[in-house]
């Protein structure tokens, strides 16, 4: 396992290199998005319209933070489950978005995504929300502001701690259960 | 009859609101350090590491402990010789909501179709239980949605009886897997009805973290539920390890003949309860 200091929006060549158990502190620009964002993206799409980012290398953060307190850039800021976005992330892919972050499992047409298109799938710790937001400095909401904590952020990060839950070529990090499922 | 001010309750609720999204209880994170120092791998200590660290911050800071604020969850007693001026409900709704405005937190809500956020967490999700007395307390549970989605509920036969208790508690966790944020606590309703065995497993996750059901025999039935999901090896976060959950929280009620109701009320680590006696 390895450890990167990596750039937003990344390169092909530097999803291709990472492997499950990686860890990554991601800098630069991500994009955040839940349920109700990722309906309207797809309504865009549906319409020929532009969308309100460019996919192209972008890294897609699952979070509704809390509101921004008096002083700070951004309240509570952690992944939500990423299993709920799973129906939308396939598309993203194929339209050139190399990454989401979030929590929990992926299902089999995002892993299959994430190889064809070579992208990565990362987590971040569930719950630790006051931490995380500590490597967030910048938020500004870019679209569909009317979704109050689901809106599209634009955040500007500074080494945010993530681990490759799933890479591009398979690999999956999460422990299996010791129970017959 | 003893009167109570609505406004004495409104705010007794917002305060619990606000200080239980920002500081865990105790034996929570006491809960979480004993895990760290148990844990063998580097990858489930780190994960404990961030969430001993997280607590800190958000105490120092002001800052929730996650985004999800979750669902206001109340579960009220009220005694029979005490009423609140201008209605319980509305003292508990205004309180609830200037909680959430002033605490800076997530408004979850919305319309469960259209998905059209309430804008102010409402409405809260009231249980409420008249007892003797004259007193009111007040239990407020911010209720992280990813958890809630990982819950179920069932019929089993009578037949099945605990083996399929176990079996069905065990699985569900196994299946949930990584996606509740554990190490979680398990909150298991037997019996009832339909819909008791549900409220029966929200309520054991109240119960404060160290303490175990009263009753020996579901004492028991608690550690064995805990050591099986234990060894499914999940581990913090789904990242491999010992601690899958931190407790099992059973509840039991009589219920018909026929059925054997049983929920499971799974609740992600940032067990975030606290209550008020007024």
């Amino acid at each position: 396992m390895a450890t990167y200091h990596l750039n937003a929006p990344m390169t092909d060549a530097d999803v291709a290199m990472l492997k499950a158990g990686d860890v990554v502190y991601l800098s630069g620009i991500i994009y955040t998005a839940r349920d109700a964002a990722h309906k309207k993206l797809m309504a865009a799409l549906d319409a020929g319209e532009q969308l309100p980012f460019d996919l192209k290398g972008s890294v897609i953060y699952y979070v509704g933070p809390t509101p921004a307190p008096p002083g700070k850039p951004i309240g509570s800021a952690g992944p939500t489950t990423s299993g709920r976005m799973d129906t939308y992330a396939p598309r993203l892919h194929s339209l050139g978005s190399k990454a989401s972050i979030g929590k929990g499992k992926r299902n089999q047409a995002v892993r299959d995504a994430l190889k064809e298109h070579n992208g990565v799938y990362f987590g971040a710790t569930g719950g630790a929300g006051a931490l995380l937001a500590e490597c967030i400095t910048a938020s500004e909401v870019i679209a569909y502001e009317d979704l109050g904590p689901e809106a599209i952020r634009k955040l500007t990060v500074k080494d945010f701690p993530l681990l490759v839950i799933n890479d591009a070529h398979g690999g999956e990090l999460y422990a299996k259960p010791n129970y017959p499922l | 009859m003893r009167m109570l001010k609505a406004e004495d309750v409104s705010a007794a609720v917002r305060d619990m609101i606000i200080e239980a999204c920002r500081v865990l209880p105790e034996p929570v994170y006491k809960a979480f350090v004993e895990a760290r120092d148990s844990e063998t791998t580097d990858s489930a200590r780190e994960v404990l590491d961030q969430l001993i660290k997280n607590a800190d911050l958000a105490k120092a800071t002001n800052m929730p402990l996650c985004q999800d604020t979750g669902s206001a969850v109340l579960f009220v007693e009220m005694g029979e010789d005490v009423r609140v001026e201008g209605g319980l409900k509305q003292a508990l709704t205004a309180g609830m909501v200037e909680g959430y405005d002033k605490g800076y937190l997530r408004k979850s809500m919305c319309h469960p179709l259209l998905r059209k956020n309430t804008g102010d967490n409402t409405p809260a999700i009231i249980h409420l239980e008249l007892v003797p007395g004259d007193k009111l307390k007040i239990q407020f549970m911010a209720k992280g949605g990813g958890s809630e989605n990982m819950s179920r509920c069932t019929m089993l036969t009578p037949a099945q009886g605990w083996e399929g208790i176990k079996d069905f508690v065990v699985r569900r966790m196994a299946e949930a897997g990584p996606n509740p944020c554990p190490p979680t606590i398990v909150g298991v309703g037997i019996g009832g009805s339909f819909d008791l065995a549900p409220t029966l497993a929200k309520k054991a996750l109240f119960r404060p973290l160290d303490v175990p059901n009263p009753d020996p025999e579901i004492a028991a039935m608690e550690k064995e539920l805990l050591e099986a999901i234990n060894n499914l090896g999940i581990g913090p976060m789904g990242l491999g390890g010992k601690t899958t959950s931190l407790a099992v929280k059973i509840e039991m009620h009589p219920c018909h003949i026929a059925s054997l109701p049983l929920a499971v009320n799974v609740q992600c680590h940032s067990a975030r309860t606290k209550e008020v006696v007024l």
